[in-house]
């Protein structure tokens, strides 16, 4: 049985979109910026897909700037409020401490530029607070920046009433929606987002393509110049064909998406009901307000990245926290940013399903991880010491 | 390209010398669980020779693979040797390690030391 549990990493492409971009390959040859027929057919189209892309989270085509992906989108939308925010002399940027590393990044690099930066705590739940955001805007505050929904851990954010607040106070507000758009309901007028990032491949679009919204009247800084494409805030021929599969993937995601809601917020439980019989195990992150594709365990007395290599042994392909399964030393960011101490972190699991998973596959993740932690525990001298009580449990 | 060689695999999936010895005559234990990595060996030692040597290991593919790969090199062999056991040698018995991961070798290393280091102490034959 194989069993993809990683769509918080990429998504498969849905047939319709490889099928557009197929179609568009072949019969939409020329550059957009060429004055001949064949030219402006894709001309045409691309700024059809801009339409369209703008219909679908409540924007004006105009605000819709194609990128590569999520992690170009968030690299210009901030480095452009931060350019807004020095023209009038406001430097401070608050965020939130389990942002994706994009946002953290470049974070760190405005920071060597002279702004000032205030991570907002996200609790045991993985939740930003809206009192405390509100007692952390400044005069001299040019941006917030906090995710939509959690790449990790899967909880949502309150957009909508930081959208709210932030128009109040007059701060630009970006949001870091990737796994967010085409999952759950996007309206950046109504919820008052002025700058939001998305990527194609995590609503079963092609890799390698993105958009940024932003809001009339905020004026973009370029990443990358030379040509006039895109207004002449991205230059570079454009990725019609990546843009015409992203567009028929968000069209067919925003259409299915409260059955698919329905339906993988029912797996989801089962797992966590399942996976939380696991003596000594947690599941990381608010139960309610987390994506309805996402579940996320620390397992004590494990380390993840071994996890994983059985668990794809099994067919089931998932990810985890694990410095180990990342390169670095440290564990996740965000599992040590909702209080989980390096040693559970290391034992996390995260399972990011999709609309297809089906209850006999969810059944046979339950029961492949439970027979893994268990065995991983057999000769873990870490397990054995907190049975014989040498060393205390952190997860009862 | 595969994240780690055929033997690396072969060895974690089915580590040798896997458990604990009740009456172990050294036992060492290096790393820690902040780190991701804690391994402990236990050796049975008669006549300056190891006849026995069992592992427990919390850690990674490679670190479970490292642990048994060396319990193997081991087993057997004088104390002397085992003392000279290098953590290249421990990577190269596996067809090598990814870079980031060698540190797993090294462990299995200090482990093996720590113990023969403990049975020493035990012993009263510390130098």
């Amino acid at each position: 049985m194989n069993i993809y549990a990683d769509n918080a990493a990429t998504t498969k492409i849905s047939k319709a979109a490889a099928q557009a971009m197929t179609e568009c390959m072949e019969e939409y040859p020329g550059n957009p910026s060429s004055l001949y027929s064949l030219g402006q057919r894709a001309k045409e189209k691309l700024e059809q897909s801009r339409a369209e892309i703008a219909a679908l989270i409540g924007a004006e085509p105009r605000e819709i700037l194609f990128t590569s992906g999520g992690s170009e989108a968030d690299n210009q939308a901030l480095l452009s409020a931060a350019m807004i925010g020095k023209r009038k002399g406001k430097k401070h940027i608050i965020s939130s401490a389990f942002e994706h590393h994009a946002i953290l990044h470049t974070l760190k690099k405005l920071e060597k530029n002279g702004f000032e930066v205030t991570l907002l705590p996200v609790h045991e739940n993985g939740i930003v607070r809206v009192d405390e955001l509100e007692k952390a805007i400044r005069e001299d505050t040019c941006l917030v920046t906090i995710m939509t929904a959690n790449n990790e851990i899967g909880t949502i954010q309150p957009i909508s009433e930081i959208g709210a607040l932030c128009r109040e106070r007059g701060v630009i507000f970006h949001t870091d929606a990737v796994q967010a758009v085409g999952h759950i309901p996007i309206d950046v007028r109504a919820q008052n987002i002025d700058m939001l990032s998305a990527s194609a491949h995590k609503f079963r679009g092609p890799r390698g393509t993105g958009f940024l919204y932003f809001r009339k009247g905020i004026v973009l800084s370029n990443l990358i110049e030379g040509g006039a494409q895109e207004r002449g805030k991205r230059a570079g021929t454009e990725n019609l064909p990546g843009i015409v599969g992203m567009t028929t993937a968000l069209r067919e995601s925003i259409d299915g998406m409260d059955a698919a809601n329905a339906h993988k917020a029912e797996i989801r439980d089962h797992l966590i009901e399942g996976l939380s019989q696991i003596p000594h195990s947690a599941l990381n992150g608010d139960a309610e307000k987390r994506l309805s594709g996402n579940v996320n365990f620390s397992f004590e007395g494990i380390e993840g990245e071994s996890l994983l290599i059985l668990l794809d042994q099994r067919g089931i392909s998932a990810s985890s926290g694990s410095a180990c399964t990342s390169g670095a030393l440290d564990p996740s960011h965000v599992l040590l940013s909702i209080g989980r101490i390096h040693d559970v972190a290391h034992g996390s699991l995260r399972l990011s399903i999709g609309d297809d998973i089906t209850t006999e596959q969810a059944d046979h993740i339950i029961k492949s991880v439970k027979e893994v932690v268990e065995y991983l525990r057999s000769f873990s001298p870490v397990w054995r010491d907190l049975m014989t009580g040498k060393r205390e449990f952190i997860l009862k | 390209m595969a994240l780690y060689s055929e033997k690396v695999m072969e060895h974690f999936m089915n580590p040798r010398n896997v458990g604990i010895i009740e009456d172990a005559d050294g036992v060492g234990e290096v790393g820690n669980a902040k780190c991701g990595d804690i391994m402990k060996m236990y050796l049975k030692i008669d006549d300056e020779v190891i006849t026995d040597v069992k592992f427990e290991t919390f850690g990674c593919a490679s670190a479970i693979a490292s642990s048994s790969m060396a319990t193997e090199l081991i087993k057997g062999q004088k104390l002397e040797d085992a003392m000279k056991l290098t953590n290249k040698a421990v990577a190269e018995a596996l067809d090598g390690l990814p870079d980031y991961k060698m540190h797993c070798s090294v462990l299995a290393e200090e482990a093996i030391q720590a113990a023969i280091e403990d049975y020493k102490s035990k012993s009263g034959k510390t130098e």
